[in-house]
């Protein structure tokens, strides 16, 4: 079968070694610090607030946003957390989410928001997110490792790459079924295209880009696991012992934490999109 | 000058705008072109203009291409040919900025599905048009709120679209054309989607705004009836272009080919002739000094039994009957004394419509006056030979 020898493998490899590291290195070593910095300073900051007062200002926020069920749900869990002492590591796994669905949110809304308007710019997006959510993650750690090292920051850039998909569709989705009719009135009052933007499309598409929001959050709490493996503490990296010591309930305390985190804030800011 | 002038306007959708306008002008037909390029046309060649306070409908059933036209006036859709002149300025010329200006100061639309902003309130949605030209928060919601009360929405100011009714809804519609003032109206299919009753009440109350504001109003529908109501002249619309162009008597009476007179034959004339168009000039008059012995030989000759009576200025004065009349002159009365006064009476502008109720009970002709002149007088017998036949004496039309 092979026709025409398709040394992908080799090219891959001096396009990375002899172009992309020495070229660019500097460019990712500041991307690395940067994005270091950030990580440190929320996982820090979310650790340096006593567990007690956090579990305080949670429960207020559930019951304000998503009522006394969910509210309760989240007092449970971070007894929990704390209960089987993993509520250091639930801290600097939300820290890597929150980050990683900031900088999807960032990047993915205004994609969205273009690539719902221009119609050459959907054409080369919608490729490239399908490439992003069906790349096996593995593959792209590797890059990832040598791009930027071991630890938080590829870890990331790996959940980035798998989480933000929905934000940005559910953006353009969102923009795009805003009734013609609401978008000729604006239009016919003497709109400009940012008044368009800004007043009539974003607010109307709002539920629905918090919708993308709320499963980027879930798919990146998905990737706990995976950005252990490559070094992120949390969460995953209990999972992952309890799997090399073969050591059912350290598994199962990990996997239930991530449980919890993830059922906390799925109700929590899929009460915002209702609200919106 | 002209509000509205619109001059060869064309709008084709596909592939190659330009090659279908060449077809259309060698003569091709929509159909034709449709078939051979797959392009669909959808104004060809409108031609019309628009005074200043007129009411102008353009009247059309569904794929006349009477929305597309609409949308062309303001370029929601973009013309492919032919110009658009508001206030002699063609639209179709204007950069961006000329051409969003255009719409904030001088075109108002009201749209069939409403298009109110379902995240803002009614009083937010009313100031939008001042809010995106930046007028402050306290200027326009105080614009606002004098026009949600124009429009009779007063109290549902923090209210949300989906909370009210579709007639407040267009309400709310008209009062977000209306608050900024613009000279001019758009309103596509705006009654359309309101039942009967409602519809009717909002095509009152339009005819009452445009009275009061003097706007100039494009009105698009698809209902005859509607049409000829508001009107003050119609366009009907027939595969993209305007078949006729009249004052709805016009239509009525000289429709333009078969299509127009399908159109019109099953019109309620009733809601369209005026007493105007069936009174007759009265037969007899007795000015205010004859006697009675001239008003009974007039009325033997007209063969009535009662007859009006007026001074030399035309004004009326009263009735006089034949009983009355053979009274005065047998008790030698002076016969203004006899004249009965509380006669019914009606404004020519009076639709027959709203006359019949008034005829069936009367036991005399009633009287047409303006500015306490008699005009003419509007029997039983004419308002229905009018409704069968047509305006005017019913006996000169064959047809």
């Amino acid at each position: 079968m092979n026709y025409f020898d398709f040394p992908l493998e080799e090219w891959t490899n001096t396009f990375v070694d002899d172009w992309l590291l020495p070229v660019w290195g500097d460019f990712f070593d500041v991307i690395s610090n940067v994005l270091t910095v950030i990580i440190d300073g929320v996982t820090n900051g979310l650790l340096f607030i006593p567990p007690e007062v956090l579990t305080i200002l949670l429960i207020i926020v559930a019951w304000k946003y998503a009522g006394k069920g969910v509210a309760l749900f989240s007092l449970i869990g971070c007894v929990f957390l704390g209960s089987v002492e993993l509520w250091p590591e639930a801290m600097q796994t939300l820290a890597i989410v929150l980050v990683a669905t900031f900088i999807s949110v960032v990047i993915g809304i205004p994609v969205g928001i273009l690539s719902a308007t221009n119609a050459a710019v959907d054409k080369v997006v919608r490729p490239i997110l399908d490439f992003m959510q069906t790349l096996p993650s593995f593959v792209y750690l590797i890059p990832a490792i040598l791009l930027f090292g071991l630890g938080g920051v590829p870890a990331v850039i790996a959940t980035f790459v798998f989480a933000a998909p929905p934000a940005v569709r559910m953006t353009a989705l969102g923009i795009r079924q805003v009734p013609n009719d609401v978008i000729e009135a604006s239009k016919a009052f003497g709109s400009t295209s940012k008044q368009l933007l800004f007043k009539v499309q974003l607010p109307l598409a709002m539920p629905t880009i918090m919708a993308g929001i709320n499963q980027t959050m879930m798919l990146a709490l998905s990737m706990a696991v995976v950005a252990s493996m490559i070094g992120a503490p949390g969460l995953g990296t209990t999972v992952l012992t309890g799997i090399s010591r073969v050591n059912v309930g350290l598994g199962l305390v990990g996997g239930l934490g991530i449980v919890v985190l993830a059922i906390v804030l799925d109700r929590i800011t899929q009460s915002f999109g209702k609200k919106a | 000058m002209n509000k509205i002038e619109v001059n060869n306007l064309t709008k084709i959708f596909g592939s190659h705008p330009q090659q279908g306008l060449k077809r259309l002008s060698n003569g091709e037909s929509k159909d034709d072109i449709l078939e051979e390029t797959g392009m669909t046309v959808g104004v060809n060649q409108a031609s019309f203009t628009i005074q200043p306070g007129e009411m102008f409908v353009i009247m059309g059933l569904s794929g006349s291409g009477k929305s597309t036209l609409i949308r062309l006036i303001n370029r929601l859709i973009e013309p492919t040919d032919g110009e658009v002149l508001i206030d002699g300025h063609d639209i179709t010329k204007m950069d961006k900025s000329e051409l969003i200006e255009t719409r904030r100061k001088k075109l108002g639309m009201v749209f069939q599905h409403f298009g109110l902003f379902s995240h803002r309130t009614i009083l937010s949605n009313i100031a939008y048009g001042m809010e995106i030209q930046g007028m402050a928060k306290d200027e326009r919601e105080e614009i606002a709120m004098k026009t949600l009360e124009d429009v009779g929405l007063k109290g549902y100011e923090h209210s949300y679209p989906n909370q009210l009714s579709g007639g407040m809804q267009q309400r709310v519609g008209l009062g977000r054309a209306l608050a900024n003032d613009t000279d001019i109206l758009l309103m596509d299919e705006a009654f359309s989607a309101l039942d009967p009753l409602i519809r009717k009440e909002m095509q009152d109350e339009l005819i009452r705004i445009q009275s009061r504001l003097g706007k100039t109003v494009l009105f698009i529908t698809h209902d005859l009836d509607e049409a000829l109501k508001l009107g003050d002249r119609i366009a009907i619309m027939k595969d993209g272009q305007i078949v006729q162009i009249g004052t709805p008597e016009e239509i009525l009476e000289k429709p333009a080919d078969d299509y127009v007179s399908n159109f019109v034959r099953d019109v309620d004339r009733s809601k369209v002739l005026e007493a105007s168009h069936v009174m007759k000039t009265p037969e007899v008059l007795l000015s205010y000094k004859d006697g009675p012995r001239v008003a009974i030989r007039k009325m033997e000759e007209a063969g009535a039994s009662s007859i009006f009576v007026v001074d030399q200025e035309k004004q009326f004065k009263g009735l006089l009957t034949i009983d009355d009349a053979v009274k005065a002159h047998n008790e030698d009365i002076p016969i203004q004394d006899l004249l009965i006064k509380d006669v019914d009476k009606t404004s020519p502008h009076t639709f027959l419509n709203d006359l019949i109720g008034t005829a069936v009970q009367a036991k005399y002709p009633i009287a047409v006056i303006e500015d306490g002149k008699l005009l003419g007088i509007v029997s039983r017998v004419s308002i229905l030979s009018g409704l069968v036949l047509g305006k005017e004496k019913g006996d000169e039309q064959t047809s």
